[in-house]
């Protein structure tokens, strides 16, 4: 996709957020790929109100879209998803540890006692959750990028679907 | 008593998710900690089980910006486990790829981590449209340089992230040669933006000095991140199979990340560009040198900020060490070297972008991974980085709270960590009884 500067409606911009959990961050280091190609047009349609990658100044507020990458590891983390869904019109789970939990969930899979045990330790010190959670098991989710790391054509489409719907571009 | 403490909830632009506590105590530093705050994912008893054959692309999920530095190094603890050898064109194959992952990687860490720090901004994203303005000129640079790096590693290996091609003994899938010199041409195009990059660091004048102690591998071929001995500043030398006796993990109680000192001294040490560039220069391919010999005077260096300058001359070094093979390399068809699984102990030992990466695996005689264990750069820098602080903040303490948040991330970003990287594993050691 590439958003035409003739297809502007006016000067409204899509408010984006862009957050990573439990996840290697690979649709992250996808998204910087993208913006080679796409950060001078899109500087034209998009804020980037939350993007903690590229800046220091981050807010939750208002999003138009939410995009979620990564699964739900601790009580702190599910807390801060609903957040975000409270202060986002749309939210949209991103890559497979997002999408299915995996593998970002494979302690869940760690039955061995002897295993456990010693993962207590960490359980113990830190607030882990019994189970790592998709992040539809969370929150509501609108929609859903697959692919480890997400698909970028489907990336482009569904962010080009949202930034007509809100009517930025025809 | 007048206490005080200065915090950071979440230090921004690095990979993954850490904070910063500094406790003051009567003007001074009483404690200071550089806390990981990514979960673990334990990635390391996941695999216990699984097939050889599965488990370097499972891995190379432990890290999204050098995916491929995992799945290179699990490759090579499972080869030489099976006493794989492979063959001088998959190694040769991998190096390029290798070249490409660190032109992105480091680029991605200069161009939009720390750039907006040069430039006196908060980010990328607040670079003026002025064509003419110096931020948006680096700012397309950047472009170029990463995707140069992105497309060399996607046509040998598959992908930048989680390649496909590389196999147990080889490829699946050969590169197709006749793209090799439209690649040349656009590393050569890429050149002079790489050597305004490295100019822009030459210059920089951010200076942290602390005496450390370097680790790196050298002895390979050339200025070469896959192969060699571990050395450090005093000329030790440790072959891969015993690095881990070589150091100490360290549990951080408020760190999800494990640290690690030297298991004779207890010091603390730095791996990455810096050790690389101070203790491995003189391999640096020629062209390479004669470009940067400006800035290469600078080293050794024991200033952190020249992290960020070492990383601008690799990238340099590898696409001249890239343009060089592709001009000589003959692709021809061969098969991923296979033989019957057997049972065996093998260490893999690689330079990731951000330092030494360790692999070992442990597989049985029916070809089942039955222990692994994986040490990465960001967990081997963690005490360095709090030393570093401590220091910063124990000089600094009269300057204004904002200021000393700000430089403090700096100093952290110079580092480049890597929290996905460092959180994965089951660490502790544990008396089995």
């Amino acid at each position: 996709m590439t958003v035409m500067a003739t297809e502007l409606v006016g000067t409204k911009k899509l408010v984006v957020g862009w957050f990573s959990f439990t996840c290697c961050e690979d649709s992250t280091i996808l998204l910087t790929e993208l913006l080679n190609d796409h950060l001078d047009q899109w500087k034209k349609v998009v804020e980037f109100r939350y993007f903690k990658a590229l800046k220091t100044k981050n807010e939750i507020r208002e999003l138009d879209v939410a995009f979620i990458e990564g699964a739900i590891s601790s009580p702190k983390q599910a807390k801060e998803v609903l957040t975000i869904r409270e202060n986002a019109k749309y939210v949209v789970a991103v890559g497979a540890c997002a999408v299915t939990g995996l593998p970002s969930a494979s302690r869940n899979n760690l039955v061995d006692e002897k295993t456990n045990y010693k993962l207590y330790w960490y359980f113990s010190h830190f607030d882990y959750s019994d189970k790592v959670q998709k992040l539809s098991e969370v929150i509501k989710i609108d929609d859903q990028i697959n692919g480890c790391p997400m698909n970028a054509e489907v990336f482009m489409s569904t962010l080009n679907r949202y930034l007509k719907e809100f009517g930025i571009v025809h | 008593m007048h206490t005080e403490d200065i915090t950071i909830d979440n230090i921004t632009k690095v990979e993954g998710s850490a904070g910063l506590k500094v406790s003051i105590v009567d003007g001074k530093v009483s404690d200071l900690e550089f806390i990981v705050k990514d979960y673990r994912r334990f990635y390391t008893e996941a695999v216990k089980g699984k097939p050889i054959i599965a488990v370097p692309s499972f891995l190379s999920r432990i890290c999204g910006t050098c995916s491929v530095a995992h799945l290179f190094a699990a490759l090579e603890a499972i080869e030489k486990s099976q006493e794989i050898k492979n063959s001088e064109q998959t190694m040769l194959l991998r190096r390029l790829a290798y070249d490409g992952l660190m032109i992105r990687d480091h680029a991605l860490h200069l161009y939009f981590f720390v750039l907006p720090d040069v430039l006196g901004i908060d980010s990328i994203l607040d670079i003026p449209d002025d064509p003419n303005s110096k931020g948006h000129q680096l700012l397309h640079d950047s472009f170029a340089v990463k995707k140069v790096g992105s497309e060399l590693s996607t046509a040998i290996v598959g992908a930048i992230i989680h390649a496909p091609f590389p196999t147990v003994g080889g490829f699946l899938k050969l590169p197709d040669q006749t793209k090799f010199p439209d690649l040349v041409h656009q590393l050569e195009e890429t050149r002079p933006k790489v050597l305004k990059l490295v100019e822009l660091f030459g210059i920089w004048e951010e200076t942290l000095v602390r005496n450390s102690d370097y680790l790196c591998l050298a002895g390979g071929n050339g200025y070469d991140f896959l192969a060699g001995e571990i050395v450090n500043s005093n000329g030790r030398r440790v072959p891969e199979e015993e690095f881990h006796s070589f150091l100490k993990s360290v549990v951080i109680p408020y760190s999800q990340a494990e640290g690690y000192v030297f298991s004779d001294s207890h010091e603390d040490y730095l791996v990455g560009s810096l050790a690389r560039i101070n203790l491995n220069r003189q391999t640096l391919n020629p062209r390479t040198q004669t470009d940067t010999a400006k800035y290469l005077a600078k080293f050794p260096s024991n200033n952190v900020f020249h992290n960020n300058l070492a990383q601008a001359v690799e990238i340099l070094q590898c696409i001249d060490d890239a343009i060089e093979i592709l001009q000589s390399i003959k692709v021809v068809d061969e098969k991923p070297v296979k033989k019957p699984a057997k049972a065996g102990t093998g260490v893999g030992v690689i330079e990731a972008p951000r330092g030494i990466l360790y692999h070992l695996a442990e597989v049985n005689g029916s070809g089942m991974i039955t222990n692994y264990d994986v040490i990465v750069p960001t967990s081997q820098n963690q005490i360095n980085i709090e030393n570093d602080l401590k220091k910063y903040f124990g000089e600094n303490l009269q300057k204004d709270r904002e200021i000393l948040r700000l430089e403090a991330q700096k100093i952290i970003r110079a580092y480049d960590p890597c929290m996905s990287c460092a959180t994965n594993f089951l660490t502790i050691e544990w008396n089995e009884e």
